[in-house]
């Protein structure tokens, strides 16, 4: 294949990325009315697949437009950009990097409904996939475990851990949903699981609740408050509606409540939980933790790994410096003497939270539309030229600090997968 | 444009090449010849494929810049070796005058510090790569060449790393073959992570050779190759308080910053640790 190979784990250019979703999409479907019986006709799927009224906006004399949906994003981003820097910019906020997250997808009745195509599970199950990887991704020391609600009763799917292969194939394989959900279960479950994770870690719970209603067994409000005593987190997306236990949970454990308008809104939410909030200094106790970095075996160190319980030369895990036992893959914890293995890559990759690049600001087309001008009329850091065809320079940003311009495209990649002002880093002065 | 067929075999190299000159001044291969083998490789490259697209990138001490582009050149007709050589060389003259200039200008830059800036390159490079990706769904397939002598500069760190993992992201191969007498670790630990490959030539005289044998093969034809194998990188971190390597420490949970022992403050982000628990469990530590 071309585009973008089939391994990787969903890291994906853009391009290619919207593309690949649209497969998933088209599979989903097709397994979907596999599951009916009913078959939709092709000009049918073409319209019930894409929605095309909805990229359609009225301007001001009642035609009917494309939405111009690139300075949109870019304005969208923008205004999180911002929000997210100014959040972090009161005072020196520390960033709860290493998080033990728990993620309770409700399977009650609720989520067969169908107003998210095909069906809020099937849209709740695929995102939460995507959030996995990304959540591993941006925060490679922690952990996540997953937990479902169906007929009233929670069940653990997942043990908290650090592998998202293992967890997206056990989420993969539990979809059905039936019954009523409980919140105040939910709660207890997660607590006492949440309960014996070390000080230092961020206890976190998001809720994906499709339900509107709450079956629970006694008072969740003494349960809210034991989760606020043990500092865990809770955040919630509805599906639905707003919700006042729901609200109420939220606000009272710190965790932020968000409803999602349709499928695209709620990646959205979803995502926005992937980077480490800004944490509550007093939630989680500040420590040194001892690590240990293992290396490669040597080629001819025949061992049984740990995890697998399989026979593997040296060469193809990693030995715990401690207790010599070989490891597959980090980061993990040493099965034999619990140490936490990293690589000092996995810390490295966490550090861009702590030194975020600052946000760009913006430049509108003040230089007249001088063709002559070359140099200054270039993106910095692709090189595009910011004149379109109709001869206009079009909106741009600026680093604040070294002054080089960027086109938007650039600036999302800047912020969102890069971390680096390449102005900055071509600089000698920025660093000495 | 968008008419242009691509197959799995054009390829988009962004060459990133080294013009330290306090390298340079001392490297058992000549600045001239080395930037010769380069034009050479460069053009071998564009021949190989007519759609080929290559990009060199130039990283001095103080700043960093493109150097040539062969979609601007093949506007002009097609690519001729000698006018693609008079005119890259032309450019990277006025780079490395320009780049002395901003040194001497900036006082601070003392000539033990000769780390060439990788970072920047890196993330030219990765924008770069990132319109093409933007282009279409149909682009050639992207990677990274960087040509490195000068050492590493460790306050480049933190950069260089999110140009990996960015790269790596974007399923971006780095490339690396060191020209200098040193092997960089930055560079081994880039090309592990991205599956490049990494190459130290032992005769710097045919480095063309060595150019066009191992990095002018496309991604989709590099499945069929036998090439150097990266030998195991060590993923070992070094303590900040005696920048040791260690394979055991102690990991501030605020900042993430490690020490080989244990400290009541964390010297980087000032965090007070209670002993609450000084160890993730109670098991005899062994190695002391």
């Amino acid at each position: 294949m071309y585009g973008g190979g089939g391994g990787g784990g969903g890291f994906n250019a853009p391009s290619t990325a919207s593309g690949r979703r649209r497969n998933q999409e088209d599979e989903e479907e097709e397994e979907e009315e596999a599951g009916e019986g009913r078959v939709l006709e092709a000009w049918e799927r073409a319209y019930a697949d894409d929605r095309s009224w909805e990229a359609l906006q009225e301007d001001d004399s009642g035609l009917l437009r494309p939405i111009d949906t690139k300075t949109l994003v870019h304005a969208q981003y923008r205004r999180r950009l911002l929000l997210r820097s100014a959040a972090t910019a009161a005072a020196r906020i520390q960033k709860g990097l290493i998080r033990y997250l728990y993620i309770v997808i409700d399977l009650s009745r609720a989520a067969s409904e169908m107003d998210y195509r095909p069906s809020r599970m099937a849209v709740v199950a695929k995102h939460a996939e995507a959030f996995i990887r990304e959540f591993f991704d941006q925060n490679p020391l922690s952990h996540v475990g997953i937990v479902t609600i169906k007929d009233g009763i929670c069940h653990r799917l997942t043990e908290i851990g650090g592998s998202p292969e293992s967890q997206i194939k056990a989420l993969m394989g539990k979809l059905e949903c039936s019954g009523d959900s409980s919140l105040q279960n939910a709660l207890e479950l997660v607590h006492g699981y949440l309960d014996q994770v070390p000080s230092y870690g961020h206890k976190e719970i998001l809720i994906l609740y499709s339900a509107l209603n709450t079956c629970d067994p006694g008072d969740i409000m003494e349960t809210i408050e034991k989760c606020k005593k043990s500092k865990i987190r809770c955040s919630i997306i509805g599906l639905a509606a707003e919700i006042f236990i729901c609200k109420h949970i939220c606000e009272e454990t710190g965790g932020s409540y968000t409803i999602a308008l349709d499928e695209s809104h709620f990646k959205e939410l979803l995502l926005e939980h992937a980077p480490p909030s800004p944490a509550i200094a007093e939630y989680a106790a500040a420590n040194l933790i001892k690590m240990g970095f293992p290396q490669r075996g040597a080629e001819d160190l025949i061992s049984i790994c740990s995890c697998h319980k399989k026979i593997k030369s040296g060469a193809e895990g990693y030995i715990c410096p401690r207790c010599k036992v070989n490891v597959c893959e980090l980061p993990t914890e040493c099965r034999t003497c619990g140490l936490t293995l990293v690589s000092s890559p996995h810390l490295a990759r966490s550090y861009h939270h702590l030194f975020p690049v600052q946000p760009f600001d913006e430049v509108s087309s003040i230089y007249p539309n001088k063709l002559g001008q070359k140099g200054g009329q270039k993106c910095y850091g692709c090189q595009q030229s910011f004149i379109n065809p109709d001869s206009q320079s079009s909106l741009h940003v600026r680093c604040p600090k070294c002054n080089q311009h960027f086109c938007l495209d650039c600036d999302i990649y800047i912020h969102e997968s890069l971390h680096n002002c390449p102005g900055c880093e071509s600089q000698r002065s920025s660093s000495s | 444009m968008t008419s242009k067929v691509y197959s799995d075999d054009v390829s988009l190299a962004v060459v990133v090449v080294d013009t330290n000159p306090f390298f340079w001044a001392s490297a058992a291969l000549p600045f001239a010849d080395f930037f010769a083998h380069l034009i050479h490789y460069v053009n071998s490259l564009l021949l190989l494929n007519h759609l080929n697209h290559v990009v060199v990138i130039a990283t001095g001490v103080s700043s960093c810049t493109y150097i040539f582009d062969s979609s601007d050149a093949s506007a002009s007709g097609s690519a001729d070796v000698a006018a693609t050589f008079a005119k890259a060389s032309r450019k990277i003259e006025e780079f490395i005058a320009q780049d002395a200039r901003c040194t001497a200008s900036n006082g601070s830059v003392a000539d033990s510090n000769s780390a060439s800036l990788l970072s920047g390159a890196l993330s030219l490079a990765l924008c770069y790569i990132q319109r093409v990706f933007r282009s279409g769904t149909r682009h050639p397939q992207p990677r990274i060449l960087c040509l490195q002598g000068s050492p590493d500069g460790p306050e480049q760190y933190v950069a260089v790393m999110n140009s990996i993992f960015s790269a790596q992201r974007s399923m971006v191969p780095i490339d690396s073959c060191i020209v200098g007498a040193q092997d960089s670790a930055f560079l081994q630990q880039a090309s592990y992570i991205t599956s490049g490959v990494y190459l130290k030539p032992q005769e710097l005289s045919g480095l063309f050779q060595y150019l066009a044998a191992v990095f002018a093969t496309d991604l989709h034809s590099r499945t069929f190759l036998r090439l150097p194998k990266t030998l195991g990188v060590d993923f070992r971190a070094s303590c900040f308080c005696h920048k040791k390597t260690i394979d055991m420490g102690y990991v501030c949970s605020v900042c993430l910053s490690i020490f080989c022992k244990y400290h009541k403050k964390c010297s980087t982000c000032g965090s007070e640790f209670n002993r609450v628990m000084p160890d993730l469990n109670s098991m005899p530590d062994q190695r002391q």
